[in-house]
């Protein structure tokens, strides 16, 4: 008398939303490696002296940097706001007995993004 | 006239084939009647070799689970409300070998259950003796490990978690949660012997953060969390025994 | 079963994932759009004032190459989780390799990089 052993295929995460959403958000850590790798460009390019930098900065306004800016944008986002939204799960404060609300940990984290955005862009632009 | 909602049901019968099959049958549709009513109809009713587990019927002790729609929930909590007039496809939760219909076999995880060495563990010599009276706990310590003490063993979570299902040495997510109740409970003084299982390659790291364990949990413990916050202190552990390998062990 | 070593590329990963959290999206709306569509003033990003920005000051040397290397690595955790969680386990460890040999390499460029700047 034996027992059954139901394979489980290499699509199963496109069998239900919550693991297709998963599988999204684990994709979006090959948009933040394209950006990395888009960073180091640009620091070569500045390596490279100022004619080789400036062309890159001119080619920033193609369509397809534009194009690719936004298509990544999109994912990196998901990214973050899954990620302030589950580090509530992990920080877990407690005043008393009472646990301090999910909402207000992520709120902080949204919150500081702001100012660390605000920030950045200050920084630079240089205004 | 009456109505009824068709119920497609896994069937494995060792004995007569060796594939299973899936065997639709017609019940009544009742406003108050949940997947566990609807099958306990039909093994009354029209087919009395049907198998599965059910007990308190009420949500409680766990026996039920089974995949209703691929998700995996208590049958006991299921209204076929929720889902008439549709089919309704039941199968035994994913992750587990079939013995019989929807029996699935629970060795494994009740292998793991006894490896996390859910109880407290007491330090050599440190044991209070009956005569000393209560370990005394607040209020306040007994919040911060209470959600993961309400687990029913009903492993919905191992059928949602989706790298259990890939490799079922994956230690899994009640198993990690009950460690932690114990870990996190203020009497308990075995954290770093549940480490050797919880913080190894088959413990926590293969957790990969889905999140479906703690979304199908009816009891709510959170497991997931659970997970998380213990890849934390295994890393803080980590970090304090490279850089500063003489400190004392609990 | 010993006690893992993921610690390391866990932290690694959990650093990078909050400083691309933190700081991508910004860079993003700045290059991929004030820039092209000249939102942000007149060319703030000009050779003369980047350059020395980043050629003489080491702690922004050092913000940068932090910026790059710490979401590499939070990648190489992640996308080798993501190959072994649709079936490629058998061969994990190739995958591991790939993937933090990745990391490093982008790293030990990137630091190359502002070494010569």
């Amino acid at each position: 008398m034996s027992t059954y052993h139901r394979l489980v295929p290499n699509t199963w995460w496109l069998q239900r939303r919550p693991y297709i959403l998963f599988m999204i958000r684990e994709l979006t850590s090959v948009f933040v490696a394209g950006y990395c790798i888009f960073l180091l460009v640009f620091v070569y390019k500045l390596t490279e002296g100022a004619d080789a930098y400036a062309n890159f900065i001119d080619a920033l306004k193609s369509p397809s940097s534009v194009a690719l800016h936004l298509i990544t944008l999109v994912f990196v986002l998901y990214h973050t706001i899954t990620w302030f939204n589950l580090t509530p799960k992990i920080l877990v404060l407690y005043r008393g007995e009472d646990r301090i609300p999910q909402g207000l940990v992520a709120g902080i984290f949204y919150a500081g993004w702001v100012v660390v955005s605000i920030i950045v862009a200050l920084l630079v632009l240089g205004v | 006239m009456a109505e009824t909602i068709k119920l497609e049901i896994f069937r494995y019968r060792p004995e007569k084939e060796s594939e299973p099959t899936f065997q639709t049958f017609k019940v009544p549709f009742h406003e108050d009647w949940v997947v566990l009513d609807a099958i306990n109809h039909i093994k009354d009713e029209i087919d009395g070799t049907l198998s599965y587990r059910w007990s308190c019927r009420m949500g409680v002790c766990g026996s039920c689970g089974m995949m209703i729609n691929n998700v995996p929930k208590l049958s006991c909590a299921a209204f076929l409300k929720d889902y008439y007039p549709d089919k309704i496809r039941i199968e035994p939760l994913t992750g587990f070998p079939v013995e019989r219909d929807l029996i699935f076999e629970m060795d494994d995880f009740m292998t793991k259950l006894k490896e996390i060495q859910p109880y407290i563990i007491r330090n050599e010599g440190e044991e209070k003796q009956l005569d000393e009276g209560e370990y005394l706990q607040s209020p306040a310590e007994l919040a911060h490990f209470k959600q993961y003490s309400m687990c029913i063993n009903c492993v919905l979570c191992y059928a949602a978690c989706p790298v259990y299902a890939l490799d079922s040495s994956f230690i899994g997510p009640a198993a990690i949660a009950l460690g932690q109740r114990y870990n996190m409970d203020t009497r308990d003084q075995g954290r770093d012997s549940r480490q050797e299982l919880i913080a190894s390659n088959e413990g926590i790291w293969e957790c990969t953060f889905v999140g479906e364990c703690s979304a199908v949990c009816p009891k709510h413990v959170d497991p997931a969390a659970a997970i998380q916050r213990a890849k934390v202190s295994s890393t803080v552990d980590w970090f304090k025994d490279i850089l500063i390998p003489w400190g004392k062990k609990k | 079963m010993a006690k893992s070593n993921e610690p390391i590329w866990w932290s690694l990963f959990s650093a990078g994932g909050m400083v691309a959290a933190m700081i991508f999206p910004i860079l993003i709306i700045i290059t991929g759009i004030l820039i092209p569509f000249g939102l942000a003033g007149e060319n703030p990003l000009n050779f003369e004032r980047i350059h020395t920005a980043v050629a003489h000051n080491n702690y922004v040397k050092l913000i940068f190459f932090i910026v790059i290397s710490l979401p590499l690595f939070h990648w190489a955790h992640r996308f080798r989780f993501t190959l072994v969680d649709v079936g490629l386990k058998s061969i994990s460890t190739l995958i591991s390799i790939l993937c933090y040999g990745g990391a490093i390499a982008g790293t030990i460029i990137s630091a190359i990089a502002f070494l010569n700047i």
